[in-house]
Formats: C-alpha cells, structure tokens, sequence
C-alpha cells in the first residue's frame, strides 16, 4: 500500500552490507577497539540533538550495574520525518546487527525497539526478522559462539505521543507510566530503563554504526564536514517533484537539494521538522550540518503559492496538541503563541504584543523541561521574521482567510 | 455490565499478564491488548488491570488518559485516523476530510450512529512523501483522493 521512496543511495549508510557481517567483525574486536573506532568516526546521534554516540556509548559501558539496556528509538514523530519507516523497512539488518554490536560493547543482554504507535502495520514484518536472527544465531545465547554473550531483542509498541521521542519520556513510557520526560541529570547513562545505565539511540545512529563497525571510523570521517561527518538521511517532502529519501552528505547546500529535488517557485524550506527553522530565499546558501542548519531529517519545501502563517498555525496547532503538559512554559506557551497566530490571522493584534510573545518564545527556550517547549519557539520566531512582509504587509495581496 | 462480560474481561486481562508480565512495566502493552479487543478501556477493565499489578487505579487512568491511541470510551469498529500534519494538509488533506464526513454523515472526533466508524485526526503518520495519508485501524493508505478515501472506507465492515 506504501512505496519506500528511496531516491538517492549515497555512499555510507547505504553502501554495501552483508547481514550480520558487523557483528561478526565486532565480536572479532575488543570492545575498546569498537569504541575507539566509534570515536574516530566522531558520529553525532541522528535523532536531532546531535549528542556524541561514542561518548554515550563509553558511559554505558563504563557503568556499573547488573543490568543494562540498549534502546533504539523508532519514535518517529517529527512531522516531515520519515527515514526510520524507510530503513526498518528496507534495511533492518543495519538497525538490528548494530544493536547487537551495542550490546556486546556496553555489556547489554537486552535491546528494545521503542516502534511508534503509528508504525503497529511494521511490527509482524519486524519480528519475523528478528526471528529470522535468532535462527541463525544472531540474536540469542553465545551469539555467534562467542561463549557468555547473549543479546536479544523486543518490540515495544508506543500509543502515540510524539514527546516520547524524548529518551526520558520514552523510558517514562516503557516502565509503564506517562510520557512525561524526566529532569536531567541523571542521564540514562546512568539512571535510565528501571534506573539500569541505559544507551538510547536512533534508529539512523544505529545503521551509520553498522557501517562504521564494518569499514572504519576513519573511512566514514572521510564524508560530510569536519565537525559533521558521514552522511544524513534526508525525509523530503512538500512542494517538489521527487519527494522521498535521500542520502547526501553533511555540508550540502539547501540550495543543492532544492535542485536535486526538481523544486521550483521555492518560498521557504523548514530544516528540522515541526521543532526547526524555517528558512527564507536569501538564506538557502546555508548548509546542512550541526554547526549551521541542524536537521533531524526532516526537510519540507513550500513554495511561492503557501500561506505562511497557515503553516505556522499548523505547526502551533501541533505543538498545543503533543506537549505533555507538564512543565508551564510549554504547556501555556504554545497556547499563547497559538493564539498569537490566530489574533495576526484575524488582524486583531498589536506589534508589541508580538514582540512580547517573541521574547516568551525566548523564555520557553530557556525554561522548558526538555527538547518540545525549548524548540518550538523557533518555529514561530523564525517564520515570523523570515516572512514579516508577507504576513504583515499581506504583499501577497489578500487577507489570511 | 453482566458478570459473565466481567470475568471474560478479568480472564483476558489475566493471559494479557501471563504474556507480558506482571511488572508495571507491561501496562501500556496490557492496555493495548485490552484497546485492540474492545476498541476502549472501560472503568471495570482499568480497576482490574490495576488490581492485578497491584497498582492504584488512578495511575491506570492517568496512563490511558494520556496517550493519544488508548481511550476510555467506546468508539466505532474501524478508527479511520487521517494525517494532519503540514504536508498531508498541503496535499488536501482538507478535501478528504469533508468527503468523508459528508458521506458517513459524521464530523471528525466522532463516531458515526451505527458503530461502524470514529474518525479522528492524528498527527504525523510519517508518509509526507505521498500525502495526504490515512491509517484505518492497522492499514495505511497513501496518496489518497476525496474518492479514494470513501471507496476504501465501504470495503470495511
């Protein structure tokens, strides 16, 4: 019913595998050598916060504890996003073999697979694989003869909250309560699944680790920039004629994209979903990578025809919807800067009453909880000011109704 | 509810436990199960659940009431859940929503007379790259039309 849009195969995560070759490789190493690589690598977690995966991985293992979790995050939530269904789906061994590779280096026996409510129609397909693995000795006890370690994998199936993206509020929703992210520190590292050191990754994270065990982190640091190497999955949607995935390293220009895409009339791209910015013309020489236009994945291009104000309100809309509700800046904010949006709508506002919510926007970023109330400020700023003379001075010509 | 519905609900929520486990870190799949079978989690089903794990009943509510696909009123059959995120809202997301409604004769966050669908919004279904997307109870459809979304909707029961 759904076709995989894969339309660009770059050359790292999607170069060549052979199941099960990195774990293979991986129980033939020391587990220092695999972290060391790993540094090298200098890979950056794909889910958006960019948090240095060696590192995270070397605090797991450092910890002591009788138990520890390797989690892959499959929530995917961001509106725009949707490489993770794509690599699940065509790709799992990527997914599945680095987090056996995970395991054996932190000292996991147990890996969860935290799948978003909305992708229940993967869950048969994704256990059969996995008991594919287990017959061929992938997952299970002494995993490929090596003696004492064992490693398995489980499904756990969310009920759609997009804030259990969070690594906290998904380990909220694991251990059976609301997805209400925790206070940090302590990290999962230390205090995560069942108070265990638990490694959260994303789903991304773990294939560009596949990779790296395979080949090098050397080889992989020969891609994208000095502080962003390797290459991003890219989710493209929105005004284009080739929407779908794209592999393409970190340091291209959005410029770059907007060509490989076939879009034209482009108005606005918004770089990082829902939580990212969206940018005007004169700022499309910006590049891809963690040190400028950070991005999550998600890339939706709109063009000369789109009310942005509507896409604004749209993406309030969301915000009001997913905020947990239980820290006040993000639980009042987005309402107020929604109202915001539906007041410029109207035309029943006042410049310093923007001003003011501009400077609440700034507040939330400050004051939130976790990653939902201090990113959706951005959105509401940046269209705002990247877009002022449209939706104030209406050059489009008309009202916004 | 008739004791017989009761101690079916009990018994089922019981093998739900003996395949997830007892610790409170299976409620959300025992709440599932319990969701998939009745389409909602009545009062009697939560209070058992919480009496099993030994839990107090509230921090059962509080767990289904706040995630978005558990639910604790009864609702249709088939939930249709249409995207409404920006880019399945660019690709007319709006138009399949109006059809929709006006040949079930049911608005959005209701269920219609006969119990045959509720039709809910939901947030990004992850298929921008072929909006406008719709999900019916476990089936997902793409690139669909006014058209298309009611043909699909009469083949279900």
């Amino acid at each position: 019913m759904i076709t995989n849009k894969i339309k660009r195969e770059g050359a790292v995560i999607f170069s060549e595998y052979e199941r099960g070759s990195a774990i293979k490789k991986a129980l033939s190493m020391g587990r220092d050598d695999i972290l060391f690589e790993l540094r090298e690598s200098k890979l950056k977690g794909r889910g958006g916060a960019g948090f240095p995966t060696s590192t995270k991985w070397m605090l797991v293992a450092a910890a002591k504890a009788d138990e520890k979790y390797l989690i892959c995050n499959a929530d995917e939530g961001e509106p725009g996003t949707f490489k993770d269904r794509v690599l699940l789906l065509e790709y799992p061994e990527l997914v599945f073999d680095a987090m056996v590779v995970g395991g054996y280096t932190i000292g996991a026996k147990k890996g969860v697979i935290y799948l978003r409510g909305e992708y229940e129609y993967m869950q048969k397909s994704l256990e059969d694989y996995l008991e594919g693995m287990r017959k061929d000795n992938l997952l299970g006890k002494n995993i490929l003869g090596k003696d004492g370690f064992d490693f398995d994998i489980s499904i756990f199936l969310g009920s759609g909250a997009y804030v259990c993206g969070e690594e906290t509020a998904l380990i909220e929703s694991m251990e059976g309560h609301r997805g209400e992210p925790r206070n940090k520190p302590p990290y999962p590292v230390n205090t995560g699944f069942l108070g265990m050191p638990t490694a959260v990754n994303n789903v991304e994270t773990l294939a560009a680790i596949a990779q790296i065990v395979v080949r090098s982190g050397e080889w992989f640091k020969q891609h994208g920039t000095d502080k962003s190497t390797g290459s991003k999955l890219l989710s493209i949607s929105g005004d284009c004629k080739k929407p779908g995935v794209y592999e393409l390293p970190w340091g291209t220009k959005i410029s770059e994209i907007l060509e490989l895409v076939g879009a034209e009339n482009t108005k606005a791209v918004q770089v990082g979903g829902a939580s990212g910015i969206c940018l005007s013309k004169d700022q499309f020489d910006r590049t891809l990578a963690y040190e400028d236009a950070a991005t999550g994945g998600s890339i939706m291009i709109f063009n000369e025809n789109r009310d942005m104000l509507k896409v604004l309100k749209n993406f309030m809309e969301f915000f009001v919807e997913e905020s947990c509700g239980q820290c006040t800046p993000c639980r009042i904010g987005n309402v107020k800067l929604l109202e915001g949006v539906e007041m410029i709508e109207i035309g029943d506002y006042t410049f310093s009453y923007i001003k003011k919510l501009k400077e609440l926007g700034n507040t939330m970023k400050v004051a939130s909880k976790c990653g939902l109330g201090q990113s959706s400020p951005n959105t509401f700023i940046s269209i705002l000011e990247n877009f002022s003379d449209e939706i104030f001075n209406n050059v489009n010509g008309g009202s916004h109704e | 509810m008739l004791v017989l519905e009761k101690n079916a609900i009990t018994d089922e929520i019981e093998e739900s436990i003996k395949k997830h486990g007892g610790d409170r870190s299976a409620l959300i799949p025992i709440l599932q199960d319990i969701q998939r079978k009745h389409s909602n989690i009545s009062d009697f089903a939560q209070q058992e659940v919480a009496r099993l794990l030994d839990i107090h009943p509230v921090e059962v509510y509080s767990v289904v009431s706040f995630y978005a696909f558990l639910n604790t009123k009864p609702k249709g059959r088939n939930i249709v859940r249409l995207c409404q995120t920006i880019t399945c809202d660019l690709q007319g997301k709006a138009n399949v929503a109006k059809a929709i409604e006006r040949e079930l004769n049911c608005k959005f966050g209701e269920t219609t007379q006969d119990k045959k669908f509720s039709l809910e919004f939901a947030n990004c279904l992850g298929l921008c790259d072929q909006g406008p997307a719709m999900i019916v109870n476990d089936k997902v459809y793409s690139q669909i039309t006014p058209e298309k979304a009611v043909q699909i909707l009469s083949n279900f029961k």
